[in-house]
């Protein structure tokens, strides 16, 4: 009993800063985004920064590229691959990053 | 574990001695510890991302080269544009900024009951999970002629960026105008899809400025193009009339070394330098550790955590896994690999579920001439019922034309996916 005290003490003195109450699906989705939009949205060059910028712009332009109303390049095909929803998931997890 | 044994393993070499506890709360403790083979496009990020979403795991990557040198844009050094340092970047910032320790060695073995690693310089390493990312290994036994280091400094692949690509690049250099430069491309799945036809366009663009009569011969063993087909064959046309020459059908069955002659089914072909890039198979530990279950080539995975199907507690990574359909070995992809895995693993080792609906997407550009380049993308989620990736319908494509502007996005691609995986 009083190991598995002394374990948990062990463990919560460790763990729970990463990624307590955050939404995990959110997080993982945005992490394929950072390939080239940078660790959590820092972008270091030549892409769009995403980091803190705000969800309804972040959204709006994903749903314009989404229905060609936007031109790209590249990221009509991408915004293609998610719903409406995901995009909004994954928009608010870049908005609530630090610039 | 038996003390003596656990002393051992941790006091084994200086380096693996000053390995930090827990490294965001100094001299607290870890919860275990994960080991990273590899620090290419898929370990490095897998360790980094690790560290990132789990600060209280320790990570080690062991990797045998002090520094990166990327595969993706090396292409362009044959053409003169780049050079093998502009592709090179270190490993520091994963130990400064993240605690990542890094330990530069060689696995040469694994233990996968006992959970331990021997590498070259003599420790034993052990881990709770284990990230196994090492590449390709090339199958030199399918070519007899070239199965000796002495024909493989003639012949060279450059299919993994470094000294053989600056070699490549002197060759050409040394090449009389006029001459014939030969590639040999082995059938799918081979790693980087697109990246033998855009050799051809950047061995191509240095002929047209510097040996205008001179030729690219491209021996392709699949029955067509396997990537970005149109916008190649454009390019082959629009930019490179004469130039360039595509053979399909035409699989290599052996090399004469000393007269640099493809030995072809019913043809040999002389070049004046002959590039074969060998088929391939997963790199030489996933081999040794049997995590290799398709074809005797590559590692099988469960998609939701990139877990082996032959060992629980390895995970496979990158090139060397057997790829679900229509995800190409790519650079990118082996980036996306690795956040999969990462959070897999970081919830395994907090005894939480892993993430049931992963969704990964790749990205892969080619120069088609110094400033010129195209693309393919797609989207990848896990489907539930086949028990792997697929990808997402209507999502996804290539580029309409070549440009510029996608030459650029190109560039900054690499330096945010470097920064991404190193940074």
């Amino acid at each position: 009993m009083a190991s598995a005290k002394y374990l948990l003490g062990l463990l919560a003195l460790c763990a729970g800063t990463a990624h307590a109450g955050e939404n995990l699906n959110s997080r993982n989705w945005a992490a394929s985004c950072s390939a080239c939009h940078g660790t959590n949205g820092h972008a270091v060059t030549g892409m769009a920064a995403l980091a803190g910028v705000d969800k309804a712009y972040l959204v709006n332009t994903m749903l314009e590229f989404k229905s060609g109303k936007r031109p790209a390049t590249l990221m009509h095909q991408i915004a293609k691959g998610y719903s409406d929803e995901q995009i909004g998931q994954i928009a608010e997890f870049f908005a609530k990053q630090k610039k | 574990m038996e003390r003596r044994e656990f002393i051992k393993l941790v006091s084994a070499g200086a380096a693996l001695a000053a390995l930090p506890g827990c490294a965001t709360t100094s001299g607290g403790r870890t919860i275990g510890r994960v080991v990273v083979v590899g620090g290419g496009y898929a370990g490095a990020a897998a360790a980094k991302y690790v560290r990132m979403w789990g600060p209280d795991i320790e990570v080690v990557l062991v990797e045998r080269n002090a520094e990166f040198i990327s595969c993706p844009l090396s292409n362009r050094v044959l053409a003169g544009v780049m050079s093998i340092q502009d592709l090179t970047r270190g490993y520091d910032q994963l130990g400064s900024k993240h605690g990542v320790k890094v330990v530069q060695d060689e696995v040469l073995a694994v233990d996968a009951d006992k959970r331990t690693l021997k590498l070259a310089q003599g420790d034993t390493l052990s881990y709770d999970r284990l990230i196994v990312a090492p590449g390709i290994n090339f199958m030199y036994e399918a070519i007899p002629g070239l199965n000796s280091a002495e024909a493989q400094q003639k012949v060279l692949h450059a299919w993994k960026a470094g000294p053989e690509t600056v070699a490549l690049r002197k060759q050409l250099e040394a090449m009389p105008d006029g001459g014939v430069y030969a590639l040999t491309i082995p059938k799918a799945p081979y790693r980087c899809p697109p990246g033998p036809y855009e050799r051809a366009c950047q061995v191509a663009f240095y002929f047209k400025q510097h040996k205008p009569k001179s030729k690219v011969l491209i021996l392709d063993a699949n029955e067509d193009i396997v990537s970005k087909k149109g916008l190649f064959t454009k390019a082959w046309k629009d930019l490179y009339p004469g130039i360039v020459e595509y053979r399909n059908n035409s699989e290599l069955v052996d090399v004469d070394a000393k007269t640099l002659t493809a030995k072809l089914q019913f043809d040999d072909v002389k070049a004046d330098v002959l590039n074969v890039v060998p088929p391939q198979k997963a790199g030489k530990i996933a081999e040794s550790a049997g995590l290799i279950t398709a074809n005797n080539r590559w590692c099988g995975v469960d998609f939701l955590s990139f877990e082996s199907l032959a060992h629980k507690n390895i995970h496979v990574l990158g090139d060397s896994i057997l790829a679900a359909p229509a995800m190409p070995k790519s650079g990118h992809m082996s980036n996306q690999h690795a956040k999969v895995c990462a959070a897999a693993v970081v919830a395994l080792m907090h005894g939480e579920q892993v993430n049931a609906d992963p969704m990964i997407a790749n990205t892969c550009y080619s120069f088609v001439s110094d400033k010129e380049a195209v693309h393919v993308s797609s989207i990848h989620k896990y489907d539930t019922e086949k028990k792997t990736m697929v990808t997402v319908q209507g999502s996804g494509g290539l580029s309409s034309a070549s440009s510029d502007i996608e030459g650029q996005y190109a560039e900054a691609w690499a330096h945010n996916i470097w920064a991404d995986m190193l940074g």
